[in-house]
């Protein structure tokens, strides 16, 4: 016997709304491991310290040999991890959706190595500190990604020029990067690997202060552009035909992005690789599409948190977060590289 | 109908070629003598005419004649190495027939580093033959890593996979020689020089047991030319033309790695000269391999000592890694490749 299917839009509705339960359960998922990996931060040091007893400290109590531990050391490294993966998870994401390509991400086109290189200078050249770097880190990355905007033109080979181009000036803020520490005193070597692939060594909550500002700003900017930027990743004409303006858009996405990367990158360093993986493994997750910002964003923090805790815990030596994921990241970007040339994807 | 043949034509026009060309060589020539000249001549260290000639006959009484004889083993390692990544470059450029092909933007030279660097760690590193072996065995690694990763999938690989999977591949290696280096404190010194590439310090201990990696490299990838230009003609038509195309081929890189590994095991990583100069060469001299080798080489060793001593003067009294002023010098000159290349032909 035959049977008739519901009618159309129907089924379009179930789609959606098992869409969207997907999703929520997706983000839920994330925040779980976000919570998890936070609680793990701030058990696990030098010491371990019992839930309990962390929850006491939180709440405000002081207690011998736990509170300064939890209070100067890991609460702030908890919130810097979670806030820098956030930062470069929603930029990444928002530039690998606008550009349509998972390969233009902020970190190998060269934008925070740009940012990391502008820190490096005004750290170590001008013995600035604080908000100063942050804002010469912005300006800087903005320069970068301008200067891409304009050497990579118009045209159909744009997107595989912009790659291009970005890999070569990644390569020379890199080459600025290691001749400003080349000029530092020695005693900051250590800080050197910070500047070089990023660290959450030595993290405050003064710091985390304006990062957590800059999220709020340029995350809101993003997210209430998440429909555009769907709308554009069908192409511009058609974004244009459900009434986005795609200059706009990209002008707003790309300065937001930018902002986010490169707070980041001024606070903890490039962290390798975050900004470059959380998109495509939000996109794997969520497989029925749909908008990856948030998810992206989450995945960086989990990335960072677990990253950092690998390489304080886990692995025979200290090493820091970036050096971390930049090992466990690359062999990833090696994997999707494959995938992608396999199903014979555009690059 | 007879065809009029212009062979006188044609014959003067080939010989004004030959002179042309011979006269850009002549001219890579000097500019390698000059290069050197300086090298010896400036430095940190302002040294006057009778210091020179001291150094020169072997003395080194003075500090000036001190100096000169530092200077001159540096000298000899960026010509060495400078021809020899020049012409890693151009052998590799000739056989992926990729404009884009360095072998630092290919990752073969963070795979040189990262063997050493593993060595060093874990194993034993005596003698210089063992550091340049270890270090092309490691260039070869990663240059069979690259070219699996670009030529997957449909299509062979173009100049854009290669690149990506040179960066990706160039960031994991350098990430796991950083990994091992940190926690190593008596290797820990040699963290500086394993992530980028210079001259400085060199001895004539240092560079006597490499030179016949890089002997044996030159004299490969000069072997290959003429097989090489029938390679730019087409995969088809090389294909067409049998074994031999693809036995130099594998020549060819067989070379190029060598000379990576040579290069890279007493300078580290060099990035940028592979790529710069051919380009700057073929603009100069034609596509033909057979001159396009030699006069590669002469430039690129020119280049290098040339960088060398802008390192040198630039950040006076302290100095300037080689590597990190080819990185900065050469960015600009992929990018503007990368813009004067129409997509087809990237």
């Amino acid at each position: 016997m035959k049977t008739v299917s519901p009618p159309l839009p129907a089924r379009l509705n179930a789609l959606r709304v098992a869409q969207r339960r997907s999703r929520y359960q997706i983000i839920a998922g994330l925040l779980a491991l976000i919570i998890a990996g936070v609680a793990l931060t701030l058990m696990r040091g030098q010491s371990f310290t019992p839930p309990q007893t962390v929850l006491r400290v939180l709440s405000g109590e002081d207690i011998a040999g736990a509170s300064f531990a939890i209070r100067e050391l890991r609460l702030p490294r908890a919130v810097m991890a979670v806030l820098t993966g956030l930062c470069f998870g929603l930029g990444g994401a928002a530039f690998q959706t606008l550009l349509r390509n998972p390969l233009a991400s902020p970190d190998i086109i060269g934008i925070s190595a740009g940012a990391s290189a502008a820190a490096t200078i005004a750290i170590i050249f001008f013995g600035l500190g604080g908000a100063a770097v942050s804002l010469i880190a912005v300006i800087a990355a903005l320069g970068v990604a301008a200067l891409i905007a304009v050497l990579a033109g118009r045209g159909a080979a744009a997107g595989t020029r912009l790659v291009l181009i970005g890999i070569g000036l990644s390569a020379m803020a890199q080459s600025l990067t290691a001749w400003a520490l080349t000029q530092a005193p020695s005693w900051s070597r250590a800080e050197a690997l910070r500047w070089l692939s990023g660290s959450l060594n030595g993290a405050t909550l003064e710091a985390a202060l304006p990062l957590l500002a800059a999220l709020v700003i340029c995350g809101a900017m993003l997210i209430s552009r998440s429909p555009a930027l769907e709308a554009m990743r069908m192409g511009e004409d058609m974004a244009a035909g459900l009434g986005v303006s795609p200059a706009r858009t990209r002008l707003i996405v790309a300065l937001a992005a930018v902002g986010v990367i490169a707070f980041a990158t001024a606070a903890a360093g490039p962290i390798a690789f975050v900004a470059f993986l959380a998109g495509p493994i939000a996109a794997q997750l969520s497989k029925r599409g749909g908008p990856i910002l948030i998810p992206a964003a989450l995945i960086g923090a989990a990335l960072v948190l677990i990253a950092d805790f690998t390489g304080q815990f886990l692995l025979p030596a200290r090493l820091p977060v970036g050096i971390v994921t930049g090992a466990l990241g690359a062999p990833y970007l090696i994997y999707l590289l494959i995938r992608i040339n396999r199903q014979g994807g555009a690059l | 109908m007879q065809l009029a043949l212009p062979s006188s034509g044609v014959l003067a026009a080939r010989q004004q070629g030959t002179r042309r060309r011979l006269l850009t060589l002549s001219l890579a020539c000097a500019l390698l003598t000059l290069a050197a000249v300086l090298s010896v001549t400036f430095g940190t260290r302002d040294v006057a005419w009778p210091d020179i000639a001291r150094a020169l006959s072997g003395q080194s009484d003075t500090i000036g004649a001190a100096a000169v004889s530092a200077r001159l083993p540096r000298t000899a390692l960026a010509m060495l190495a400078g021809a020899g990544l020049a012409l890693a470059g151009t052998a590799l450029q000739g056989v992926t027939r990729n404009p884009l092909a360095d072998p630092g933007i290919l990752g073969i030279n963070s795979g040189a580093a990262l063997a050493v660097v593993v060595m060093l760690a874990w194993g034993s590193l005596e003698t210089g033959t063992t550091y340049a072996l270890t270090a092309s065995l490691g260039a070869a690694l990663a240059a069979g890593l690259v070219q699996a990763i670009a030529s997957m999938g449909r299509g062979r690989a173009t100049p854009l996979k290669l690149a990506l999977a040179g960066a990706a591949t160039s960031a994991a290696l350098a990430s796991f020689t950083t990994a091992i280096i940190l926690p190593r404190n008596d290797i820990a010194g040699l963290a500086q020089s394993w992530q980028i590439g210079g001259v400085g310090g060199a001895t004539w201990a240092q560079i006597m047991p490499v030179l016949p990696f890089f002997a044996l490299g030159i004299a490969l990838v000069m072997l290959t030319a003429r097989r090489l230009n029938l390679l730019a003609l087409g995969e088809e038509t090389a294909s067409g033309l049998g074994e031999n195309v693809q036995i130099a081929r594998g020549l060819a890189v067989l070379g190029a790695i060598l000379l990576c590994g040579a290069a890279t095991a007493t300078c580290g990583p060099i990035g940028f000269v592979g790529l710069v100069v051919p380009h700057l060469t073929r603009a100069l001299i034609g596509v033909d391999y057979r001159w396009l080798i030699p006069a590669s080489a002469l430039v690129g060793a020119a280049l290098l000592t040339g960088a060398d001593v802008a390192g040198r003067l630039i950040a006076r009294p302290a100095e300037l890694d080689v590597g990190i002023l080819t990185a900065f010098l050469g960015a600009p000159v992929f990018i503007w490749i990368v813009r004067r290349r129409k997509l087809g032909a990237l």
